[in-house]
């Protein structure tokens, strides 16, 4: 049975130093629909195991009310990964985020010691999800099968700096040295049924660029975005939050559709457009997005 | 567990605490500094000593310097000081002795 959380509403996922007290103590006032707890750069070498004790400590006794606590791990070729994994699954992370993810073996090799600790701790084997970030070119190449290699992955993430320093080349603003990544993971993950994530925009004093960059990867069917300041929370969650307008439409849309199935009617027109079955799953995601955001009012 | 040499863990940034264990003479030895002394001084005491306690540390000098950490950081830097002190870092037993 798929896990209840797979397909959650994951507009924003805000990273937060798992080491710092003072960022993971109440972090979900901001509203993030999930937070990053970072075992990994932001986290010194000599503070690694530091840091892992913050982490216990913040997952069993601060509150985070609904925000999703995922925790990014080390990557696999640090001594580090093993003993993160211990402690998130001890901790109860609802999910772990694998660094520098270069294929399906590497989610494969991250579950069995995920399902190993369930055991250890008591956790409901399944219970501890994951997610993917791909960090270089051969990780964006084998998208497919990583998406696809483990039931408890609910999407995968582009890491950018990292993903364009492989590429040998860096961010630029325009996003033309991120297109091809964005556009093969997005299809990737639909052609797989999981989630798409897209990478942080580190210019905090540019939120006119941050919100085009938003603008753009909506358009193009992400499903979030990774944001590092909480000022950038709001811009996220207003341009992947359904209008009214939007929704209106969308319920038409899935009525008349209803109704003219019934009647034996394929292809009509409402509010001047032709509509036809094409148009009814992307009617009902958009209800069904308008609900997890806590933005509907209808009855569909 | 026994302080097998010194160690030191946490910051003394704003909601987090410096802990500093060493080998003790026999005794629990507890120093506190603390922004926030006056209000908490005694629940972090408490804490200090529970935590101890339950890793069964008896014989040690510590020095806490807090700069009004919540219990769950007083709680992880102590647990990391000590563990550092005898040099584990692996195999941890996250809900046994550390919870």
């Amino acid at each position: 049975m798929s896990h209840p959380d797979k397909k959650r509403l994951r507009r924003t996922m805000m990273f937060l130093n798992a080491q710092k007290p003072g960022l993971i103590k109440d972090p979900y006032i901001y509203g993030a629909d999930s937070i990053m707890l970072d075992l990994e750069d932001a986290v010194a070498e000599s503070q690694k195991d530091s840091a892992r004790y913050s982490l216990y400590h913040a997952l069993k006794e601060i509150n985070y009310r609904k925000t999703e606590r995922v925790v990014r791990i080390n990557g696999l070729d640090t001594p580090h990964w093993q003993e993160d994994i211990r402690v998130c699954v001890a901790g109860g992370a609802d999910a772990i985020r694998i660094a520098k993810t270069e294929s399906a073996r590497d989610v494969l090799t991250v579950e069995e010691h995920v399902l190993a600790a369930e055991q250890e701790f008591g956790r409901e084997e399944g219970s501890t999800l994951l997610m993917a970030a791909l960090e270089s070119c051969r990780g964006v190449l084998n998208t497919l099968e990583i998406c696809e290699v483990s039931p408890r992955l609910f999407g995968i993430a582009l890491s950018g700096g990292d993903y364009t320093k492989d590429l040998q080349t860096s961010i630029s603003g325009t996003g033309v040295e991120l297109a091809g990544a964005r556009q093969y993971m997005i299809m990737a993950a639909r052609a797989a049924g999981v989630q798409c994530f897209d990478t942080v925009y580190t210019n905090l004093d540019d939120m006119a660029g941050f919100e085009q960059e938003v603008e753009m990867i909506h358009r193009m069917g992400f499903d979030g975005k990774s944001v590092v300041n909480p000022r950038q929370i709001a811009v996220v969650h207003k341009i992947f939050t359904p209008g009214k307008k939007d929704i209106i439409f969308a319920e038409k849309v899935v009525r008349e559709i209803d109704e003219k199935k019934a009647q034996g009617i394929g292809v009509f027109t409402v509010d001047g457009k032709m509509i036809d079955i094409a148009f009814y799953d992307g009617a009902k995601r958009i209800i069904g997005l308008a609900k997890a955001s806590g933005v509907y009012e209808g009855d569909l | 567990m026994e302080i097998k040499k010194p160690a030191i863990a946490g910051t003394l940034e704003s909601s987090d605490c410096q802990v500093a264990v060493e080998a003790g003479n026999g005794t629990v030895d507890f120093s506190l500094d603390s922004t926030v002394i006056n209000q908490f001084g005694y629940q972090i005491r408490e804490v200090v000593l529970d935590t101890l306690k339950r890793l069964n540390v008896d014989n040690v000098k510590i020095t806490v310097v807090d700069k009004g950490a919540l219990d769950c950081t007083i709680k992880a830097r102590i647990e990391c000081a000590v563990y550092r002190a005898n040099d584990i870092t692996e195999n941890l037993p996250w809900g046994g002795v550390i919870r």
